[in-house]
């Protein structure tokens, strides 16, 4: 039998993975990907403690999660396209618009 | 180690692994390629976990949309030099410093969980008995009508949005 | 009960009506509501009248204005046989005054607002007449004040005006903040401010003191002397008298109702109300009696020389409430209030029939460019005549009757009692003299004034005019109600209908004495006429010899001894420089001005340090945001 912690445990380096990639990743689509990979990596946990808890919220939550995780990729990537259009580069470190 | 942590332990490396190698490479698709290997993995987990639905809809979902809508955007975009440029930024080092503090954290909490409260009625024969996605279903359909409809707002919102914005003009 | 709510209320909704739609709908009809309203209030009070005559002394609360802990204040009204006097003179005078400004400011760009303002005083007066405690009579007072305001400076456009009632105000100010002290004190001794329980009460304080600044003082004499200071500014008393004659740049209807027979008698009015609070206190009684008497003198010393006809007719008015506080400060409260009575009466005709003759010159008011009016304005003249004999107390006159009780108790009151009569009889003396000089300077002789204002003069329309004669008939009459008992037995009804509220005079004296009085003060009333006939009929250029033979004095006089200049230089002027440098120039700019301009300036330079923190780098906040979480669970699982 697999213990919980090795879930949760697997959750969080991959959660880590993801915001080490959010906060150092240039490229914006990486580091939209990133996001996905927390979003992930939660679902991992949430799918874990559902079967460990043998309830079955957990697991609707995963699908819910995805449901938004689909939704903010496809307005976020949308955004970026508008924003390119503009402004030809997708460099986190070049885009400060609202710098004060 | 028994035959099932032997296989987690496989899908657990596969896992930290591929999420490595797609927040590394420098060509997104690339990234793009290594995830879509990541996530047939976590589905795999998800199988797993006897959550049979979960694990279809994250390929369905995942890997059939939202990887391939990231693919369409990099390709739209035709980034060709941005594969010969710095792939980190200036702070990329407490990036590093924060995910390691974060990961050492969880595991911290990890160790102070308790004793699990009591079980709920969704065991792994009730699932199999009944099959895991008609279960899935009756919950989403009664207890969680409400979030249910509202999602499928969000997803409504999400399409109208995101027509609205890629759009060139507003005629 | 609604009968007395409803005779202050009907002015206040005349005030309401006009204010409102005045401007735009009712413009020069604002007298079909006013009139009506203030006619229908005189109505009422004579009513009210009736029932206390008849033995009805009403005392009934209204409404609970405030009620905190152990401070009760009530709206309502005490309608005793002080009041209902009260509400007669105030009433009738301003019906009368109402139909005589249809005609006075008939085509005047305010029409609407100075009815407006008007029935807004009726309304103060008749509040402050007819309350039943102190915090109400404040109101009234405060009330009355603001009205005058308005009033005065009613010609705002006029900076003489508007600098007019700004002083009135001011001056006030000084007085009224004496008053507010003796009320709140009041209430600090009795627990309530309440007329019935205060007076009541009135004498279980006596002997005790209170310390001011490390001196005992005696309790009574302060609440006395405080209440006294709001008198001293309402009534214009010395040393706050100065306010009443720049009052005069008011409409001449304002200054005989406000200026002349309501509001300028408050504080006769407050102090007779006060009478038990008043008698237990020697030393405030001889205060209202001095300073009354002393400001009786003086400003009638300084009317004998004023050119201005509606000044002179301004230093009567204090001269002649001095008068009435002589005559409260004596005991004789009840001459005081009849004196106040025929005062309004003739004195009210006196401003409206200066009024008229200035009305005629077409806003013309130094006598010296007048004169000769007798032929053009013979109605006028007449009732001047009958004002003037009334004022200098001719037998037979509301004036005497009046004047003639407050000299004879003046003389029986007590130590100082004969100095005041002195004081008493010379001012009637001079008030017989300017008061004649007034009437010869403005109808007798030639005309002094242009050849375009003798083409237009015209005797006054009817609607003046009628008015006029109205009040002639009260200057008359209106004193039978108190013929002494030396000439009628029972003559003084007046006394005796008051003397459940006021109490009988202190002092009795001889027939013989009260003959000397009389016959002494109908002698300088006489001797007044034959200086002023002798100076300026006889031998007009006699005036300005006297004035170079006495040019010091005469100066003196002429510029009202200096008051004015004195305040200027020891109040306004430091008040002035020190506004200028330590409010201006210190508070305001330094102070004020440094933390409004500062905080901005330090916010400023605060922000631009640090907006440098806002990078627009997305990676930046996500870092901040990631470092905050850790925090967050650090705390989860380092402190709990």
């Amino acid at each position: 039998m697999v213990p919980l912690s090795w879930y949760i445990v697997l959750s969080a380096i991959v959660f880590s993975i993801g915001v080490f990639g959010f906060l150092a990743r240039r490229n914006l689509i990486i580091v939209f990907m990133s996001l996905e990979l927390m979003l992930n990596s939660v679902n991992i946990s949430l799918a874990a403690f559902s079967h460990y808890l043998q309830s079955m919220r957990g697991q609707i939550l995963v699908f819910f999660i995805i449901t938004v995780a689909a939704a903010e990729a496809a307005i976020g990537l949308a955004i970026l396209i508008a924003f390119y259009r503009n402004n030809p580069t997708i460099k986190v470190d070049e885009i400060n618009l609202l710098k004060g | 180690m028994t035959i099932q942590q032997a296989f987690f332990s496989y899908f657990a490396g596969a896992i930290v692994a591929l999420s490595l190698l797609v927040v590394t490479r420098k060509n997104p698709v690339h990234s793009v390629l290594w995830m879509l290997l990541l996530f047939v993995h976590i589905a795999s987990l998800y199988l797993f976990l006897n959550a049979e639905f979960l694990a279809a809809i994250q390929i369905i979902i995942y890997a059939g949309a939202i990887l391939v809508l990231f693919l369409f955007v990099i390709m739209l975009l035709n980034l060709r030099k941005e594969e010969t440029e710095k792939r980190f930024q200036g702070q990329w080092p407490f990036g590093l410093a924060i995910g390691v503090v974060l990961a050492v954290f969880v595991v911290l909490i990890v160790g102070k969980i308790g004793v699990l409260p009591e079980l709920g009625q969704y065991s792994v024969e009730a699932v199999k008995s009944e099959g895991h996605i008609m279960t899935v279903g009756k919950v989403l359909y009664t207890e969680f009508l409400l979030p249910f409809e509202i999602a499928s707002v969000i997803l409504l919102v999400a399409i109208v949005g995101a027509v609205v914005l890629a759009k060139r003009s507003l005629e | 009960m609604l009968k007395y709510t409803l005779i202050p209320l009907l002015p206040l909704l005349s005030f309401i009506i006009n204010i409102l739609f005045g401007r735009n709908f009712i413009k020069d009809k604002a007298h079909w509501i006013a009139v009506p309203a203030v006619a229908g209030s005189f109505i009422l009070a004579v009513s009210a009248f009736m029932d206390v005559t008849a033995g009805n002394v009403v005392n009934i609360n209204i409404y609970d204005w405030i009620v905190s802990g152990d401070f009760h204040v009530s709206i309502g009204f005490l309608i005793d046989q002080l009041t209902s006097i009260m509400l007669i003179v105030v009433t009738s005078i301003s019906t009368l005054i109402f139909i005589y400004s249809i005609g006075y400011m008939h085509g005047d760009g305010g029409y609407y607002r100075f009815f407006a303002y008007l029935s807004l005083f009726v309304f103060s007066m008749l509040m402050l007449v007819m309350a039943n405690n102190f915090l109400l009579l404040y109101f009234g007072w405060e009330a009355v004040g603001l009205c005058s305001y308005f009033l005065i400076g009613f010609w705002f456009h006029k900076k003489s005006a508007a600098d007019a009632g700004k002083k009135a105000f001011i001056v006030n100010r000084f007085g009224d903040f004496g008053f507010g002290l003796g009320v709140i004190l009041i209430f600090l001794t009795y627990g309530s401010i309440d007329y019935v329980q205060v007076f009541s009460n009135a004498g279980s304080v006596v002997g005790q003191t209170i310390n001011i600044l490390g001196t005992d003082y005696d309790l009574i004499t302060v609440i006395c002397l405080l209440l006294f200071c709001g008198a001293v500014g309402k009534s214009a008393q010395l040393p706050l008298h100065v306010w009443l004659p720049d009052a005069m740049e008011g409409p001449t209807p304002v200054s005989a109702l406000i200026h002349a027979a309501t509001m300028v008698t408050a504080g006769v009015f407050m102090v007779a109300r006060c009478n038990p609070l008043f008698n237990l206190s020697h030393t405030a009684m001889n205060t209202v009696a001095i300073v009354g008497g002393l400001t009786a003198i003086f400003a009638a010393t300084i009317g004998l020389v004023q050119n201005d006809i509606k000044r002179v007719i301004a230093y009567s008015t204090v001269s002649q409430l001095g008068y009435m506080f002589l005559a409260l400060g004596v005991g004789a409260y009840s001459a005081g209030i009849f004196h106040l009575y025929t005062h309004a009466y003739f004195k009210a005709l006196l401003f409206l029939g200066s009024g008229s003759v200035i009305h005629a010159l077409h806003d013309e008011q130094n006598m010296q460019k007048m004169g000769g009016l007798k032929k053009y304005m013979p109605i006028t003249y007449a009732v001047f005549i009958i004002a003037t004999l009334s004022i200098t107390g001719i037998p037979g006159l509301a004036g005497f009757f009046s004047k003639d009780e407050i000299l004879y108790r003046a003389y029986l009151g007590g130590d100082t009692g004969k100095f005041l009569w002195l004081l008493g009889t010379v001012a009637a003396l001079l008030t017989s003299f300017y008061s004649w000089r007034l009437i010869f300077l403005t109808f007798h002789g030639k005309f002094r004034g242009t050849h375009e204002q003798e083409h237009h003069l015209h005797e006054s329309p009817k609607v003046i005019t009628v008015p006029l004669m109205f009040l002639a008939v009260g200057a008359i009459f209106a004193g039978y109600v108190g013929i002494p008992p030396l000439l009628m037995e029972h003559g003084d009804r007046i006394g005796e209908f008051l003397a459940p509220v006021l109490g009988h005079p202190h002092s009795e004296g001889s027939h013989a004495e009260e003959m000397m009085v009389m016959a002494g003060s109908v002698l300088v009333a006489l001797g007044g006429w034959f200086i002023a006939y002798r100076m300026y009929i006889k031998s007009p250029e006699l005036p300005k010899k006297v004035g170079e033979m006495f040019k010091p004095v005469y100066n003196l006089l002429f510029n009202k001894y200096y008051v004015d200049e004195l305040y200027s230089k020891t109040l306004v002027q430091p008040v002035i420089k020190a506004s200028d440098k330590v409010v201006l120039g210190f508070i305001d700019i330094k102070i004020i001005e440094g933390i409004v301009n500062g905080v901005p300036a330090l916010i400023g330079a605060f922000s631009r340090k640090f907006r440098q923190v806002q990078t627009g780098h997305l990676s930046n906040y996500g870092l901040a945001m990631a470092l905050g979480a850790l925090a967050i669970i650090g705390y989860m699982i380092f402190m709990k």
